[in-house]
């Protein structure tokens, strides 16, 4: 029996085939890793960034603590730094940016899928989402050189001459006729967000089934009526997310609003005067830090805004993904 | 029809009329920004533009001169951060699209990616920072090329993760039924299959980067001569831009028009052939 055994031999294609098996098997495995790598290094970077902020801001945590937040300080020769002002800033410009960026990209979302006619849809929506491959520097310098002097010499004067003199929001319009400040920062920036709050809402507009549309108007309801009590509360998470999602651009943009914010280190209630943004201070300054304290100053901030635009970021993520479950579930 | 139903009805149509006409003058209103914009870069860049653009070096203040060793610079960080970016970035995608589809870890790394996709770059550049020009103790060419595959990386994963879920399975089911390893099947027959949407995503990262600045800011920082070495500080375009013009000499503004020109042109082609691939693409496949 063991003799038969023997005597058979084992033909070699088939040793080779088994051999190729194993290799191939290596093989496998191999690529698998690399990809699994590549993958979790995508997590490494994320959390490599925001720690590394940490470590650089150590410094300026440790020595300010929390005041950190509340002052109003930069004073780069006795060595005392606030965020206020930069916060103070990020938050403004950004808020001007979506007030005006908000209704006019619904507006453009909504001309988009329901009112302009089919050849007109794709060359406006191609128009559009060009506007956001324009890099921020060229916004910028249109923004200094040909938007600052507009609004310096027609804009700034009229708000000044006339919502100037109201009560309470007056206040906001007052100001030299500079030009550069948060008012401008935030119409800059709103031209910037417009295509991608303006993209979002047109995609997730024509998710919204048909028949659900087709029946309201069956019922006799008019375009808009459509638009404001179907097509928005279907897709109200998802529009949410996409503001959210401008709100990050908006809070994070720094070539733009450093040309046209004036990088003055002053909290001032009027918009027309200059300020400045955590992104913009950081730009401008990053590299003439002459002393430990003031460059992890600046780290620190960027660590502000880094947590600041996750949180915003991550929500904007949830509110899109709950319309497509929404979706799927049907 | 009653006298209040009438008089309601005409309400509404007359809302209805004026929103949809103010929704139509919302889309004029951001064309107008675009054409406004567009018009002043190109008009006033083009005027700027002049031959020495592209062999005289950055000038010292008031002087005139080119923006050669700028674009050199930028030419060489891009291409780099391209050739760290794209490798790493398809890899992840693959792992997202093929191995980790449906697990925890696959929705965790593509929402970080997603996060990634939309942070804001300056946070990038000081991430490099800390990482590489701290440890080394000079700005380097390097520096730059890395934080610019940092905002590379999202894009190219963002893009392979969603080309390669778009080959229809049979094609990976036929292949594996032959007896081809994976790895084989995913090289030779689901790349092939996605290329075309995987060089969109490569071209538009290489459309981002080439205006970034703010990273480039504090990570290669600047460099007035002609340098390759990539271990010194490098000059790029939209560093040049920004430092020319916030400055007060009017020899630098036109320097910084025609470099902002020569971006603007860049980028626009870059996403024309984008879309040229991805529409050629489509057809072949109907």
């Amino acid at each position: 029996m063991a003799a038969d055994t023997a005597a058979i031999a084992i033909p070699s294609s088939v040793v080779d085939a088994n051999r190729r098996n194993a290799s191939d098997a290596r093989a496998d495995s191999l690529f698998r890793w690399i990809v699994a790598a590549a993958g979790m290094f995508v997590l490494l970077a994320l959390t490599g960034a925001a720690l590394s902020m940490l470590w650089g801001g150590r410094e300026a945590f440790s020595t300010f603590g929390f005041g950190f937040l509340f002052s109003t300080d930069w004073d780069a020769v006795n060595h005392k730094f606030g965020a206020l002002v930069p916060i103070y800033g990020t938050l403004v410009t950004a808020l001007i940016a979506m007030l005006i960026a908000v209704p006019v990209s619904f507006g453009i979302a909504l001309f988009l899928t329901e009112v302009a006619p089919n050849w007109m849809r794709q060359p406006v929506g191609a128009a559009i989402e060009l506007l956001a491959g324009i890099p921020s520097i060229i916004y910028g310098m249109w923004g200094l050189f040909v938007f600052v002097p507009i609004m310096g010499e027609y804009v700034n004067p009229w708000l000044n001459d006339h919502i100037g003199t109201w009560p309470v929001i007056g206040a906001l319009f007052r100001g030299p006729p500079l030009g550069i400040g948060m008012l401008t920062a935030g119409i800059v920036l709103a031209i910037m967000v417009i295509p991608f709050i303006s993209s979002v809402m047109r995609e997730v507009f024509l998710t919204v089934p048909t028949r659900l549309k087709e029946s309201a108007y069956a019922l006799g309801s008019t375009t808009w009526e459509v638009v404001w009590d179907i097509v928005l509360p279907y897709t109200r998470s998802a529009v949410i997310g996409g503001v959210f999602l401008g709100l990050g651009r908006a809070l994070g943009e720094t070539m733009a609003v450093t040309f046209v914010l004036g990088n003055a280190h002053r909290l001032s209630a009027s918009l027309l005067e200059p300020g400045n943004s955590i992104a913009a201070t950081i730009a401008n300054e990053f590299t003439e830090a002459d002393s430990d304290i003031y460059r992890s100053s600046l780290i620190a901030l960027g660590f502000l805004l880094f947590i600041v635009t996750f949180i915003v970021l991550s929500f904007a993520k949830l509110m899109l993904k709950r319309l497509s479950r929404q979706e799927g579930v049907k | 029809m009653s006298d209040v139903s009438e008089r309601l009805y005409r309400k509404r149509r007359i809302i209805n009329g004026w929103n949809l006409f103010a929704s139509g003058a919302c889309a004029a209103f951001g064309i107008f920004w675009l054409v406004w914009i567009l018009w002043t870069t190109l008009k006033t860049g083009l005027a700027a533009m002049k031959p020495a653009l592209f062999y005289q070096m950055t000038p010292p203040p008031g002087s005139d001169g080119g923006i050669a060793n700028a674009l050199f610079g930028s030419l060489i960080m891009s291409l780099g951060a391209i050739v760290i970016g794209t490798p790493i970035g398809v890899a992840a995608g693959t792992y997202l699209a093929e191995f980790a589809k449906k697990r925890a870890i696959g929705e965790a790394i593509r929402f970080v990616n997603d996060i990634l996709l939309s942070a804001p770059s300056i946070v990038l550049g000081l991430f490099v920072y800390t990482l590489v020009v701290r440890q080394t103790g000079h700005f380097s060419g390097y520096a730059g090329a890395l934080s610019l595959a940092l905002i590379v990386l999202p894009v190219v994963v963002r893009t392979t993760d969603e080309m390669l879920q778009l080959v229809p399975s049979q094609m990976r089911e036929a292949a594996l039924s032959l007896g081809v390893p994976q790895w084989k099947v995913t090289m030779q027959v689901l790349y092939r299959s996605a290329l075309p949407g995987i060089v969109t995503g490569i071209l538009l990262a290489l459309a981002r980067i080439s205006g970034e600045t703010a990273p480039l800011l504090f990570t290669a920082l600047n460099n007035q001569y002609w340098t390759a070495d990539l271990n010194s500080p490098m000059a790029s375009v939209p560093v040049v831009i920004f430092q020319y013009a916030m400055s007060p000499y009017e020899s630098w503004h036109s320097l910084a028009w025609a470099g902002a020109f020569v971006v603007t042109v860049f980028v626009l082609l870059l996403s024309v052939l984008s879309r040229a691939i991805l529409l050629r693409n489509k057809v072949s496949n109907d």
